[in-house]
């Protein structure tokens, strides 16, 4: 049978890809909320919360994705028994979230806190000397000026993120690399038109977000 | 309330010590400003001019003496700090207006989300406080829009719509146009007519000498002398004093 006219293997491209759209979309989101509180942590006053912001961001940088992924599912699920669903698909899906979002977010606190460097000490003193709270600075003066020098970089790690989150197959979630692996071992003669297809729908995703971002910042950027 | 009544001292800093690292900023400062006194703090670049009024609103947390403000000592942290700072106006050298707010968001951030005023409310109290600083038809403008002047000018009524017990003023005229000093210094002055309590630090002397009823001189972190500005200037005691004064007034 045909690689392109065979149902099950647009089923498999399918399935692989969605559950890819679904990892970057959860993981992103879990990343976001993370980075935000963890960059709030590493410039608050308090040495404890700095101190903790650090060590998060130095531990889950620098260690690579496919440990942090193979922990969640052999450390938090297999050794400690930490179900997040009865499906064995979603379970794998939810680890993987987990990992990828505690593994991004260390991008993102990081990208979040060099945006927040590019604001001037004056205006967070400003802020402070009219009787605003640490969080309400941070809420109301900081993180919206910040957030000119945060999108674009941002942006790149969205873009590693989806990347990445092809590393969730390594615990049998059937995303695309998965799919793309059950594919060549059944049409090994089209080896070169599999890998097309499939790098070719992560760039025609991926190239658009680029600009999104792109775009983005220089709307907030002229916006003064 | 345990307010200080009138004509008694609504700032005292007490034997105020502050150290950079090895660097002594503040030695043993000890001052006390009455309700309602203009003071003007002069001195030489580094003398510590504006940590002691950055200490006043615990900008900068000191690390020995006490400073008391309208009767209580200053908080170190939290509401209570934010509750003091709010009754503590400020206006900086360099303006640092909120560059993603509006002139008019500028002005009622504070009395909003720091007093609960009603939005409606605020604006309105913002509109007379920005009609007062004649910078009203500017109220939708974006501070990067304005120039330097206007923007101070914005910044004192910022710090007036929270109606502060006090206002300190760390060379608000030192980052302007020479045209521009007058239009800032003429609110200020008014200010002090209408009996503000105010802490400026600048070297403007045509201000110290009307508008203030004391001037404080300030050397390598020292408290060197005090006197009214009329004294201060026809007869200055120290020798830091009259070196100073000879170098700022010769040109
Ligand atoms: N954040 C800081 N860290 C280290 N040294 C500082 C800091 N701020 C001020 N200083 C030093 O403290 C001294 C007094 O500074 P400052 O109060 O700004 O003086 P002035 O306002 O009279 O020019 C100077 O020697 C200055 O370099
Ligand atoms: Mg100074």
């Amino acid at each position: 049978m045909d690689l392109l006219s065979d149902p099950d293997n647009l089923d498999l491209y399918l399935t692989g890809f969605s559950w890819i759209l679904r990892l970057t979309g959860a993981g992103a989101l879990g990343a976001l909320v993370l980075g935000v509180i963890l960059a709030g942590f590493r410039v608050s006053p308090i040495p404890v919360l700095r101190g903790f912001g650090a060590a998060w961001v130095n531990t889950f940088r620098n260690t690579p994705l496919t440990l942090i992924v193979f922990f969640c599912y052999f450390g938090l699920y297999s050794t400690l028994g930490l179900e997040l669903s009865e499906e064995i698909d979603l379970n794998n899906f939810w680890l993987g979230v987990v990992g990828l979002a505690v593994y991004t977010s260390s991008f993102v606190c990081e990208a979040i806190r060099s945006g927040i460097n590019t604001v001037s000490a004056g205006q967070s003193e400003a802020a402070r000397a009219l009787g605003l709270s640490f969080f309400q600075v941070l809420r109301m003066i900081v993180l919206p000026q910040a957030a000119r020098a945060v999108i674009a970089p941002l942006g790149s790690v969205f873009i590693a993120l989806a990347k990445n989150a092809t590393i969730v197959g390594t615990i049998g979630l059937a995303e695309s690399s998965n799919a793309m692996k059950t594919l060549i071992n059944d049409n090994g003669s089209q080896v070169i038109l599999i890998f097309v297809i499939f790098a070719g729908t992560f760039a025609a995703f991926l190239i658009p977000t680029g600009y999104l971002f792109g775009w983005l910042a220089n709307r907030l950027a002229v916006k003064r | 309330m345990t307010s200080v009544a009138e004509g008694e001292p609504l700032i005292v800093l007490d034997r105020v010590n502050k150290h950079y690292g090895p660097l002594h900023v503040l030695r043993d400062v000890s001052l006390s400003i009455d309700r309602g006194e203009v003071v003007v703090v002069i001195g030489p670049s580094g003398s510590g001019k504006s940590t002691l009024c950055r200490s006043i609103n615990r900008l900068e947390p000191i690390n020995g003496g006490t400073i008391t403000f309208d009767g209580q000592p200053l908080p170190a942290e939290g509401k209570a700090l934010a509750r003091l700072r709010s009754d503590v106006g400020m206006v900086f050298q360099s303006f640092n207006l909120f560059a993603h707010k509006t002139i008019l968001e500028n002005v009622t951030l504070g009395p909003v989300k720091v007093r609960k005023r009603k939005p409606a409310e605020a604006k309105e109290r913002a509109m007379a406080l920005l009609d007062r600083v004649g910078i009203a038809n500017q109220a939708d403008k974006y501070p990067a829009m304005l120039s330097g002047g206007q923007q101070q000018r914005v910044a004192i009524a910022r710090a007036l719509a929270m109606d502060p017990k006090a206002m300190l003023f760390d060379e608000p005229t030192s980052a302007l146009d020479p045209e521009m000093v007058g239009e800032v210094l003429d609110v200020m002055t008014s200010l002090a007519a209408e009996g503000m309590t105010m802490v400026v630090v600048t070297h403007e002397m045509g201000f110290a000498r009307h508008a203030a009823k004391r001037v404080v001189f300030m050397a390598d972190g020292q408290l060197v002398e005090q006197a009214p500005p009329a004294e201060f200037f026809a007869n200055p005691q120290s020798d830091r004093a009259k070196d100073f004064l000879s170098k700022i007034l010769t040109h």
